[in-house]
């Protein structure tokens, strides 16, 4: 809402009003152990933003809970300024693949109309629009012609393209996904990777849980860095060094290449090996 | 088949006849959900959390009534959920064992309340036992008409929530994230099945009722891979079910209803198992002699033909 408490340098947020996703002291904890500590941080809107961590760091863990899926046990989620609850239909969300069971009884497209059930209220069935719209995004993650497949007979990175294209349908400005290239082969990744251009074309904002740190300079404009509590924040060029990253990961991450991890600007943008 | 008539020729038995087909049909819709959310043992405890409620409510009230044993089923269903969910939370228990604890637990609770009943000073007492633990044959036309009225509740809900009910036996985090109340809607699920665990105590007890809940949907899912033809098979051959218990019951003499119905359940379930398409064991043997005739005649084809080439080569 006010202009004050945008970061300086997001203007495109500022001059729009509020940022796509502000956190402000976000925690979490299971049982005793506090899993997530007080994260704060401020998207800039028309961003994909790639978060990074080790294992256990509480990536999964932060975004489900700023989509409200998991109890916090402290902090707020801001979506453009306003409570989540008054912006879900902004958000798009793209689980985790192994979170669902793969055997149930449906097709492609069924689990992509899934996407429309939002602005559809309660009693409405998904009708030929929302098919039609359907159909529309299977093709713009490659998988028009899995539509009537059902969901079992599809291979992992079909799985996850149709779960992409339940995103896409909910024709959201703000999307969370979690792991969307864990396990996936080249020519998902490939399909999600035009797919997350294309949004950030659209001014759309993408937040990534993402643990291939070999691709992180080629794939996001921002990078979060996170363990527990929130390591560094900003665009990647500058946060996405070996300094933090060591910072981050502690001793974990002597079995990386360091090669790979581009300390300065000079190596990244160029093509991946 | 004269003797399917002449059972349907009296009234008593037309009215026992819809009672288990409905109790079938119900059990089989909400079945499918509690099943595709692996649950199903959930519906089985449930089922047996329900007597001791049902006790309670009779010592409370001294009626003998479904509205009122509904209530009672529906508070300690309810409670059972709690403490299922509480056990999980809060122990290193995993479900499977809380279900166990919990199952175990009210059921005895329900058998020490039921002789209490039994040898106490209950007037109207007579043939609860009975009533629990399943005896369609003194179902009435008033227990019939209740019985319709929660099946068609049930149904409703069902057809009205679909969508809902779906999405939250799939994907229950995405649901969550498209902001539906998905605890609220798990709820309703549970308690949808102490409607169908009520509705289906007279004709076949607390016991056997968990075996409606899931035999008819497991069968379903042989034989479909779309969720709505699955609940329609499904209810269909919990209502087959009844329909046959119902009819080989009274057509040899001595056989009980509930049983007679949950193992004709069972026969549905293994000619599903057998026959189903493609996840059946017949299909599965058919596609695997089918691959296996088509490679071998791929390969024949590849050697008359290499052959054949190499015949040509030499004469040319």
């Amino acid at each position: 809402m006010s202009i004050s408490n945008a970061i300086p340098g997001a203007s495109a947020a500022a001059t729009q009003g509020a940022s796509p996703l502000a956190i402000n002291g976000l925690s979490v904890a299971y049982q005793k152990k506090p899993v997530l500590r007080g994260v704060t941080f401020e998207v800039n809107e028309g961003e994909l933003i790639g978060v990074i961590g080790p294992n256990g760091a509480g990536k999964s863990t932060m975004i489900k809970a700023a989509l409200g899926l998991i109890p916090a046990i402290g902090g707020e989620v801001l979506v453009y300024g306003k409570s989540l609850k008054s912006q879900r239909r902004l958000i798009g969300y793209v689980p985790q693949r192994e979170s669902v069971d793969w055997d149930f009884p449906t097709n492609a497209l069924d689990v992509v109309l899934m996407g429309t059930y939002g602005r559809l209220g309660w009693y409405r069935r998904p009708g030929a629009k929302e098919k039609a719209f359907a159909l529309d995004c299977l093709s713009k993650v490659g998988m028009a012609d899995f539509a009537d497949r059902q969901i079992s007979q599809l291979s992992g990175g079909q799985q996850q393209r149709v779960f992409l294209a339940r995103a896409l349908v909910q024709d959201a400005k703000l999307y969370f996904m979690d792991e969307p290239f864990a396990g996936v082969d080249a020519a998902t990744e490939k399909a999600i990777i035009t797919l997350l251009q294309e949004l950030k074309r659209q001014g759309k904002t993408v937040i990534v849980v993402h643990h291939d740190l070999a691709t992180v300079k080629q794939y996001f404009d921002s990078v979060l860095l996170l363990n527990v509590e929130l390591q560094a924040f900003g665009p990647t060029e500058t946060t996405f060094t070996q300094e933090q990253l060591q910072h981050t990961y502690g001793g974990r991450l002597s079995f990386l290449d360091p090669g790979s991890l581009a300390v300065s600007g000079a190596g990244g943008g160029g093509g991946r090996p | 088949m004269s003797n399917f008539f002449t059972m349907l020729a009296d009234p008593n038995m037309r009215w026992i006849f819809f009672g288990c087909m409905l109790l079938g049909l119900s059990s089989g819709v909400i079945g499918s959900f509690t099943y595709l959310r692996k649950q199903s043992l959930v519906g089985d405890t449930l089922a047996h959390a329900a007597l001791p409620g049902i006790c309670i409510a009779f010592m409370l009230t001294g009626v003998k009534s479904i509205g009122i044993f509904l209530i009672g089923a529906t508070l300690a269903g309810i409670v059972a959920t709690f403490g299922i969910g509480y056990i999980t939370r809060h122990s290193r228990l995993k479900q499977d064992a809380a279900l166990g604890i919990v199952l175990s637990s009210f059921f005895g609770l329900g058998i020490v309340l039921l002789t209490f009943i039994q040898h106490g000073d209950y007037g109207n007492q007579a043939g609860l036992d009975k009533f629990l633990f399943g005896q369609a044959a003194a179902m009435v036309g008033s227990d019939v008409m209740t019985m319709s009225v929660m099946s068609a509740f049930l149904v409703t809900i069902c057809a009205l929530l679909f969508k809902q009910f779906k999405l939250i036996s799939f994907d229950p985090g995405f649901a969550k994230g498209l902001g539906y109340n998905v605890g609220l809607l798990e709820q309703l699920l549970m308690l949808l099945v102490v409607v169908a665990v009520v509705a289906g105590v007279q004709a076949v007890g607390v016991v056997l009722i968990a075996a409606l809940l899931i035999t008819p949907a497991v069968s379903a899912r042989y034989w479909t891979n779309r969720l709505g033809t699955m609940i329609i098979l499904s209810g269909a051959f919990g209502a087959l079910s009844g329909a046959l218990g119902t009819w080989i019951s009274s057509s040899v003499s001595n056989l009980p209803t509930g049983p007679v119905t949950v193992l004709a359940a069972t026969a549905v379930f293994v000619l599903s198992v057998l026959l189903g398409p493609e996840r059946g064991l017949l299909a599965k043997r058919i596609l695997q002699a089918r691959v296996k005739r088509s490679f071998l005649k791929e390969n024949e084809v590849l050697h008359t033909a290499s052959g054949e080439r190499m015949k040509g080569e030499t004469a040319g």
